[in-house]
């Protein structure tokens, strides 16, 4: 424990990835090897579920500290992570010292215990950790017991550190360390030995990610080099066929095989040692349905038969990653993709695997056509792969970019404000916007991101200065500030006031020369609506 | 009728007809402190403790009428006894002490209880009537022992320096970077000051006070500075003025930097805790060792922290809405 919070606290001082990677490599160097993959875990987010309610976290501290919970609730509004709160309002005092002997182990085999421990069990088991850890180590030991534990650390960052590490290349190490593995029983041994790699079928291999497009198009070269995709808005996905067992990975490496059913009858159709890469999408006579429609699939637990028949799901397949149980990620696309048309064309597998379809254009501007009416070919732009690209790891350049379609956007007013988390604590960055509906402003989106730290700090400023009300963590502001926003899609939506949702909105700029009676109406939204075509789908 | 009240200009005392820290143009103003926010241009004539009197003439020109008094000195104004009593907050920095028909009135401005080594510490102020600041009004702040934090300071800029890097400290020009100047490790390296440091220093040479440091000038051969300790106002982050101190790491002093977010979000290396302010334990115990029964709550988190006192110490205790900043950090 102490040396993890060690490292902790480097990797919290410094700016640098090469000081972070050092930080985590001088741990593993040093832990204990049971440890070891502990702190692996948490540093990928891989962490054990929260083990106590959060509300009875902020009753037990507030006893300890001697406050009443109201005021518990005021600082965390102010410092904007729960687990930093719970540390501060401990008030100085005397700790017992970490024994040096505590390990990572020891403290999660408690953490989850306390999971099926009774209330009364639980609160005993964090006081004694409260009691006997301060400052940092209680600040970490917090983070275990809360929310998710985000300490400045890439996933690529700790790769790189494991990587050095066991000495393996980081293509490996990433390889090994995909899924949501659980460390009380995996070792460095079951998660880095070459020969105990057979056991792990089920492991999807790591996505190759598309940086998006900056530069001009025709600086990619001659198009005839490239193999031009629809970008669909689905959920990417690997299917994995081994051992007779089929596994349905999402691109957030969770496994998702028991939500998408309609895969099932393919562990029976498709050759084992197959492993296909595409969008998972909603898809009906033909066509890929909006978006909202998967949104009704994932997140249930149970998949009711109506929701089968209203969202059926298909795989548009872009790539084969590993056929005959080969892995053939370092083939040429063309060839791939060869193989996955023979593929998609020899089994019987058209009503739920579909071959991405190759866009074929004369030239560069013709596809700039495309990709600016993408819209309408219920695409939201285009994906460019060069033909002979290899299947990367990870987010790289080069050989994979994704084009997609302008935004669309809309001017709306700042009607409320809220303090954002981490980095925005007690900064007022989260923002609800609204639109003129008949001399009214309707709320209809709320968005975080787009500004600048310099912006944000400038619009916080007339925050507090242009307040009308408080309501708890919440402001509603004069409606003075107009906001460009942008978004990727809009569906009617019976949930929100406003009768529509925004998929994706954030800020695009802030419109200082705009006055708040010049914003964006119902009737712009409406007029989205129709053109794009969802006017009468409802989500639900 | 309250013997303070707050109006448009600022706290106003009617009975003797002055204002306290006002933020509009007055006739006369008692001035607790030499904070921008509570020492304002246009006073008719400013009252201030007598090592309060160069920091004015710096920031608002030597031709304003100012009285210099000292601290426990009684001034009779218009029937009110006015006195200055050492705030422990930055050199100069006073409680004002009012006096008239057997209530006592007191005004903390901004006050802390922990010496700093430089500023005359604070005393405790008996009172009925205490107007105190909310700054670090919340039980999340409690501060770490300074002595601890300048440790902690010398240990990280001996290790710079030994790796060649330049160490640059962001500490605000008046309080805070006398307290550093101070503090550090002067064995060390060489210590330079930023133009608006320098001029504080200098300006508190003329009241008896010196400090370590070296203004920088145009002459300096910045690119041989190694291993050296700069201090500079926070304003000074994000400017391209940093750059020529490469390579250097950067450290900000702040009681904020108690906060995680708060450090983060401004991408400095090291966030050292050091505040001019009072902590949450600092100004519980001011509010139950003046014995006042009446609280009046301004600058910070005003809200939470009067109900608070209304609940825990069974005191009267009001929001009190002033202009006074609650940002520690002092924008010059």
């Amino acid at each position: 424990m102490i040396d993890f919070v060690r490292m902790f606290e480097a990797i919290d001082t410094t700016t640098k990835t090469s000081a972070k990677v050092d930080a985590v490599l001088t741990y593993l160097t040093l832990a204990r090897e049971e440890d070891k993959v502990w702190a692996i875990a948490i540093l990928m987010g891989n962490k054990p579920k929260r083990p106590v309610k959060t509300a009875d976290l902020r009753l037990w501290a507030a006893a300890a500290a001697g406050i009443p919970l109201w005021l518990l609730e005021e600082s965390y509004y102010i410092v904007g992570d729960l687990a930093e709160t719970l540390t501060h309002v401990m008030p100085p005092r005397k700790v017992t010292a970490i024994p040096v002997d505590l390990s990572l182990f020891q403290v999660f085999t408690d953490v989850s215990h306390m999971r099926l421990a009774s209330p009364d069990e639980q609160q005993d088991i964090v006081l004694r950790y409260w009691q006997m850890l301060d400052s940092t180590a209680l600040f970490v030991f917090n983070k275990f017991l809360t929310g998710n534990f985000r300490v400045g650390v890439s996933r690529k960052l700790v790769v790189r550190a494991v990587a050095k590490y066991t000495a393996l290349d980081e293509a490996t190490v990433e390889h090994r360390l995909m899924g949501k593995w659980n460390p009380f029983e995996e070792s460095m041994e079951s998660l880095f030995n070459p020969d105990l790699q057979s056991q792990k079928h089920f492991l999807p291999y790591p996505f190759y990610l598309a940086y998006p497009l900056e530069d001009d198009v025709d600086a990619l070269g001659p198009i005839d080099e490239w193999i031009l995709e629809p970008k669909l808005d689905g959920i990417r996905g690997q299917l994995v066929l081994r051992a007779g067992e089929l596994f349905v990975w999402s691109r957030g490496e969770d496994l998702m095989t028991d939500k998408f059913v309609e895969f099932q009858p393919l562990k029976d159709i498709l050759p084992p040692g197959t492993v296909i890469d595409g969008e998972i999408i909603p898809w009906k006579n033909g066509a890929p349905l909006d978006f909202a429609v998967m949104q009704t699939r994932i997140g249930r637990k149970n998949i009711s038969k109506k929701a089968l028949e209203s969202a059926p799901l298909v795989m548009v397949c872009y790539d084969l990653l590993e056929w005959d149980g080969e892995d053939i990620r370092t083939k040429p696309l063309w060839e791939r993709r060869g193989k996955l048309i023979t593929l998609l064309a020899d089994f019987p597998v058209s009503d739920v695997l579909k071959l991405s379809q190759q866009l074929a254009f004369d030239d560069w501007s013709a596809a700039a056509a495309y990709r600016r009416e993408a819209r309408r070919y219920l695409a939201e732009g285009i994906m460019l792969k060069r033909k002979d690209s290899h299947y990367e790891v990870g987010r790289k350049r080069g050989g994979w970019w994704k084009w997609k379609t302008d935004p669309m956007t809309i001017d709306a007013v700042l009607i409320y404000a809220q303090s954002g988390h981490g980095r925005r604590a007690n900064l007022f960055t989260d923002y609800t916007f609204a639109v003129w509906d008949q001399g009214e402003l309707v709320p209809f989106a709320k968005a975080y991101s787009g500004l600048t730290d310099k912006e944000l700090l400038q619009i916080d400023r007339w925050i507090k200065q242009n307040t009308i009300e408080k309501f708890g963590p919440v402001r509603s502001v004069k409606p003075i500030l107009v906001f460009e926003l942008a978004f990727e899609g809009i569906q009617r939506s019976t949930r929100h006031k406003s009768g529509v949702a925004l998929r994706f909105p954030r800020i695009l700029r802030w419109r200082q020369d705009k006055p708040a009676s010049e914003a964006n109406t119902r009737e712009d939204l409406e007029q989205f609506l129709v053109k794009a075509g969802s006017g009468n789908s409802t989500a639900r | 009728m309250s013997l303070l009240t707050v109006n448009e200009n600022g706290l106003f005392c009617r009975q003797g007809d002055f204002y306290i820290d006002p933020w509009k143009p007055v006739k006369t103003a008692i001035i607790s402190h030499g904070h921008s926010d509570h020492m304002r241009f246009g006073m008719g004539n400013y009252i201030c403790h007598h090592h309060t009197v160069p920091l004015l003439k710096l920031r608002l020109g030597s031709e304003q009428i100012v009285q210099g008094v000292s601290y426990g000195e009684v001034l009779d104004i218009n029937g009110v006894q006015v006195s200055f009593h050492p705030a422990g907050h930055i050199i100069g920095s006073a409680q004002i002490r009012l006096s008239y028909n057997d209530e006592v009135w007191l005004f903390g401005g901004d006050y802390k209880i922990v010496p700093d080594g430089v500023s005359t510490p604070y005393v405790c102020v008996p009172c009925d009537h205490f107007i105190t600041e909310s700054t670090f009004g919340l039980p999340i702040y409690n501060f770490p022992d300074p002595a601890e934090v300048y440790a902690d300071m010398n240990a990280w800029w001996r290790a710079n320096a030994s790796e060649g890097y330049n160490t640059v400290l962001l500490a605000y020009a008046l309080g805070k970077a006398q307290n550093v100047l101070t503090h550090v490790d002067k064995t060390i390296g060489d210590i330079y000051l930023h133009g608006a440091v320098a001029n504080i220093n200098d300006a508190l040479i003329d009241v008896g006070y010196s400090f370590a440091g070296r203004r920088i000038s145009d002459g300096l051969r910045r690119h041989e500075v190694r291993g050296a300790l700069i201090v500079a106002p926070p304003s000074a982050l994000a400017t391209p003025w940093l750059r020529t101190w490469t390579p250097y790491r950067i450290a900000m002093c702040s009681g904020w930097m108690q906060l995680r977010g708060a450090r983060r979000r401004r991408g400095v290396d090291r966030g050292f805790v050091l505040s001019d302010h009072c902590d949450w334990q600092q100004l519980n115990q001011a509010i139950v060792q003046t014995k006042a029964r009446n609280i009046y709550v301004t600058h910070g988190y005003e809200q939470a922290f009067s109900r608070w006192v209304r609940e825990k110490h069974g005191l009267q205790a009001v929001v009190f809405k002033t202009l006074y900043s609650d940002q520690e950090e002092e924008e010059l």
